[in-house]
């Protein structure tokens, strides 16, 4: 009976000592603990075993510690409570009070509801400079081991840029610990950029060896400070080092910024490329002035932003006056995602429908007027503007481009975008697919043929009329493709088409007209000049007047083009 | 391409000559004398003497589209930029003008103030005399006419991708003209101007005068292109239009003759522009859109190109409707208005609405005399 006892009681004891171990252990308690915890130097020994932990509790306590906002509160005498106390003052100065070792509300042991207390009538816990310095040593490092990897990799960065001997130990206990081979660079960054303040050249010099073995862009001015410290310092040693990395790290810069340019132009090219194909189709092959061209890449955007929001929760249009609504299918994850690969072909399609429909009813008029085709089409693409105004509304609307375009992928410091390589594969996809529709299949060969000799084809039975409506759907419609691609990288508005129009009459114009392969050539082209003038003026616009005047110069010295359709008429 | 021109030679006063001398001396008598005197008595208002004043104006820029478009063939979609780019040379005189009267109450324009400029750069110095900015408005045109017209036409670059290079050279233009550091005002260009040579542009006898000065420059302009295109210069203009190559190989250089015709309707709509600032009192690169030039392709297809009185009778009538449809509910249509205008008029009325009375009367030959197969020729040459 009385062992029975002793042995619930013992359990009950053990239940206990568990429970305040387990308070010790957490950072609150550990807080908690130093808060009690004498003397000084017991209190910081606390403090700085928190060093590492990542506890969200951890800066709001400390930094409550340093604002005062912490005190005392003797329930019984002689056992003080830590409490913070937080919340607004009432009208009688009263303030909500938390436990510091859990958090939990400081409730009254008579009636077991919460208590608020006046901070004048407690004891402030106080803080000595050690204490501070302690603390702030704990808060700095808090972020190191923060499980996110951005705030960790930043941290890291501050960490190293502030340069501080004393954070050495930290960082190296950290390099033991990370994992994740992006922080662990990060990582020795910052420790050989500390170490460079260290008073003894050996250790400079070692770390100076690491930097230019890391490539570490960002350091940059922090050894740039090392080597005229150096030099001022009597240690030609260390300067002709740092020297040395300051000249690896620019060849680096160089060639990061080579390959970038070089990789940014492809991209910018192949969205050239892209809005261009079309006016390629129907200007080049067919010598349709296409104004309205604009416009049908509008067209292929919106359609791209109706079935994104059909595939998500519906969307209200202001549809010429009436509301319309249009109910949407809540798909979500994976299939929500894939709304791209529906709106491919739709956008194709609404465009290439607009494509026949304009040719049916304009442009198949003008086909001996070239300059009445411009200007007829250019009342078209008005007409088609106020009507996407009056139909989606005037303001741009946003399309959301799905999860898997946005990151990229970092190659020796260069960056790779995923959008921009998705630009350059989907340019790729829609030539090749242009080029076998235009050399593989019985529409293309009849395509060519009314496009070589127009009434020998029709003497031959081709029905030339419908070629020509069946070219101009296609030119049409690979608009809408554009159109639909354009929606994934910037805003859709009714005026979109105006952005690009000019640009799409360049490439094809230096391209060669008539020339599906100087139109590639060309776009790239343009988009290589383009980029590496803006590295070099750093200013983009005034690389795109460069670029405009370098195209009407290229002009004067190839008036056809790079590739040149040959003939031996003197009208063509 | 275009209709087949009018090629008979003149010979002697015709009655249709006489009758055109009348109402082009009827029309100059009302815009020169009886509209600014209505004016002057309060029975037309300063703001539609200010309105017709612009509507001039377009009127001198729709003739520089037509001399290239309707008489020579050469679509140029950059006469928006010449435009502006007299418009922008009196801008600068009408801004030293202003005086310390700005917002900063500084001497130099308010937009160098706001960029952190305390005294004037160079190349506005000379802007303060009045000859000089008048030189500027021929002289840059000109030479930027010039230069871009001997390297296009040397390398014979015509048709379509005349037009489209005309877009590209506006553009660029525009985009300069956008940037700050043009030191041009920037996207909001100049504005809030005072006086013109010691006259206040806010009376309305300034403006007024204005309205002479555009009229009487209409009518210089129209009468000296009248009598050019009666002139062999004339002729091989029109020449060029329909068959370029058959010109050259008759030994003319047609690429002296277009560069010729470019120059001139360059400085033509310098000169319209310069007038419609301070009409107006605003310029900015929005005005160089390469739309706006499209816009006064407009005013000249639907008023009927290959004439002279067709692109006043174009600019007039579509600014008129503009100004009247753009006012209220029928606001957001204009661009519909405008759009269907265009397709309209290119595919069903390519000769404008002067070739209305002629097209009406060859229909009435063809209701009343049905044997005959030839009467559906425009007779109105003849008479």
């Amino acid at each position: 009976m009385l062992s029975s006892i002793r042995s619930i009681l013992s359990f009950f004891v053990g239940l206990a000592a568990v429970t305040i171990a387990a308070a010790t252990e957490s950072p609150r308690g550990i807080i908690s603990s130093a808060i009690l915890a004498e003397p000084e130097a017991r209190k910081i020994e606390l403090i700085t075993s928190l060093a590492g932990e990542s506890d969200a509790s951890i800066p709001v306590l400390l930094n409550a510690w340093k604002a005062d906002e912490l005190f005392l509160y003797e329930a019984a005498p002689g056992n003080p409570v830590p409490v913070q106390l937080i919340g607004d003052k009432d009208a009688t100065d009263t303030q909500a009070a938390l436990r510091v070792a859990n958090g939990l509300p400081l409730t009254s042991v008579a009636t077991g509801l919460p208590l608020r207390l006046i901070a004048a009538d407690l004891t402030a816990v106080e803080h000595t400079s050690a204490l501070r310095r302690a603390m702030k040593a704990v808060l700095d490092l808090l972020d190191l081991a923060a499980p996110d990897l951005t705030k960790r990799l930043q941290a890291i960065q501050t960490i190293g840029f502030a340069q501080d001997v004393e954070k050495i130990p930290a960082l190296e206990k950290r390099l033991g610990l990370e994992t994740d081979p992006k922080a662990r660079r990060a990582l020795q960054e910052a420790l050989a950029v500390t170490r460079l303040k260290a008073a003894d050249p050996a250790t400079q010099l070692r770390a100076l060896a690491e930097l230019k073995e890391l490539h570490s862009l960002s350091s940059y001015d922090l050894i740039r400070a090392t080597m005229r410290d150096a030099a001022k310092a009597g240690q030609p040693a260390v300067a002709e080092a740092a020297r040395v990395v300051l000249k690896t790290i620019d060849d680096h810069k160089g060639t990061i910024n080579f390959f970038g340019t070089i990789f940014r132009g492809i991209s910018l090219g192949s969205i050239l490329l892209i809005v261009a194909i079309g006016l390629a189709i129907t200007f080049g092959l067919m010598g349709v002035i296409n104004m309205a061209h604009g416009e049908m890449i509008a067209i292929g955007a919106y359609t791209t932003y109706l079935v994104e929001n059909i595939f998500g929760t519906g969307i209200t249009i202001p549809c010429f006056g009436f509301s319309l609504a249009i109910p949407g299918i809540h798909a979500t994850g994976w299939f929500y995602q894939s709304y791209f690969l529906f709106a491919l072909p739709l956008s194709f399609l609404a465009a290439a429908l607009v494509g026949v429909g304009l040719e049916r009813s304009v442009i198949r008029f003008l086909y001996r007027r070239p300059l009445e085709s411009l200007l007829a089409t250019w009342g078209v693409s008005l007409l088609l503007q106020q009507f996407l105004k009056l139909m989606f509304g005037s303001n741009n609307v946003q399309v959301s481009s799905p999860v898997y375009l946005s990151g990229n992928w970092t190659v020796n410091d260069i960056i790779f975008g995923w959008n921009r390589v998705f630009v350059i594969g989907f340019a790729g996809l829609i030539v090749l697919g242009v080029w076998l529709v235009l050399t593989k299949t019985s529409l293309g060969l009849l395509i060519r043929a009314v496009m070589q000799n127009r009434n020998m084809a029709s003497c031959m039975g081709v029905r030339t009329e419908r070629v020509n409506m069946l070219t101009f759907g296609l030119g049409s419609g690979l608009a809408g493709l554009a159109g639909a691609f354009i929606s994934q990288i910037g805003n859709v508005g009714p005026s979109l088409g105006q952005n690009y129009i000019v640009d799409c009459f360049m490439t094809v114009v230096v391209g060669g007209v008539g020339n599906l392969f100087g139109t590639v050539i060309s776009a790239f082209g343009i988009g290589l000049v383009d980029q590496s003038l803006q590295q070099i003026l750093l200013n983009p616009v005034v690389g795109k007047i460069v670029v405009l005047v370098g195209i009407i110069l290229f002009l004067q010295w190839r008036p056809a083009g790079i590739f040149v359709t040959r003939s031996r008429n003197l009208d063509d | 391409m275009t209709k087949p021109p009018s090629l008979s030679a003149p010979t002697g006063l015709s009655v249709r000559h006489r009758w055109e001398i009348g109402v082009g001396v009827a029309a100059a008598l009302f815009f020169l004398v009886v509209f600014p005197l209505l004016n002057a008595h309060g029975m037309v208002s300063n703001f539609t003497i200010n309105l017709w004043g612009k509507y001039l104006c377009y009127a001198l820029l729709a003739i520089s589209v037509d001399l290239l478009w309707g008489y020579t063939g050469l679509l140029s979609l950059g006469q928006a930029l010449f435009f502006s780019l007299g418009g922008y040379m009196g801008g600068m005189y009408l801004m030293r003008m202003i005086g310390e009267l700005g917002q900063y109450h500084k001497p130099i324009p308010d937009f160098l103030v706001f960029l952190g400029w305390t005294e004037l750069p160079r190349f506005w110095e000379p802007f303060t005399s009045f000859p000089f900015a008048l030189t500027m408005v021929f002289l840059l045109p000109g030479v930027l006419a010039l230069v871009f017209g001997f390297l296009a036409f040397r390398s014979r670059i015509k048709g379509v991708y005349f037009s489209i290079l005309t877009q590209a050279l506006t553009y660029g233009a525009s985009l300069m003209f956008f940037r700050n550091d043009m030191l041009m005002g920037g996207n909001n260009g100049f504005t809030d101007f005072k006086f013109v040579v010691g006259y206040d542009l806010r009376q309305a006898s300034t403006q007024r005068g204005l309205f002479i000065i555009t009229s009487a420059v209409l009518l210089l302009v129209y009468t000296s292109l009248r009598l050019l295109s009666h002139t062999k210069f004339g002729l091989v203009q029109r020449a060029i239009r329909d068959g370029e190559n058959r010109v050259l190989f008759s030994g003319y250089a047609t690429a002296h003759f277009k560069l010729f015709i470019f120059v001139v309707a360059a400085l033509i709509a310098s000169v319209a522009g310069a007038l419609y600032v301070p009409q107006v009192g605003i310029i900015n690169p929005s005005e160089m859109d390469p739309r706006k030039s499209l816009e006064a392709v407009v005013w000249c297809a639907v008023g009927g190109r290959g004439t002279l009185i067709g692109p006043i009778l174009g600019a007039i009538g579509v600014n008129a409707l503009q100004s009247w449809a753009t006012v209220g509910k029928t606001a957001e249509y204009w661009l519909v208005i405008l759009g269907s205008l265009f397709v309209f008029f290119v595919l069903c009325l390519p000769g404008g609405i002067v070739s209305l009375p002629a097209q009406i009367a060859g229909l009435w030959r063809k209701l009343t005399a049905k044997s005959e197969p030839s009467a559906s020729e425009p007779p109105a040459k003849s008479s």
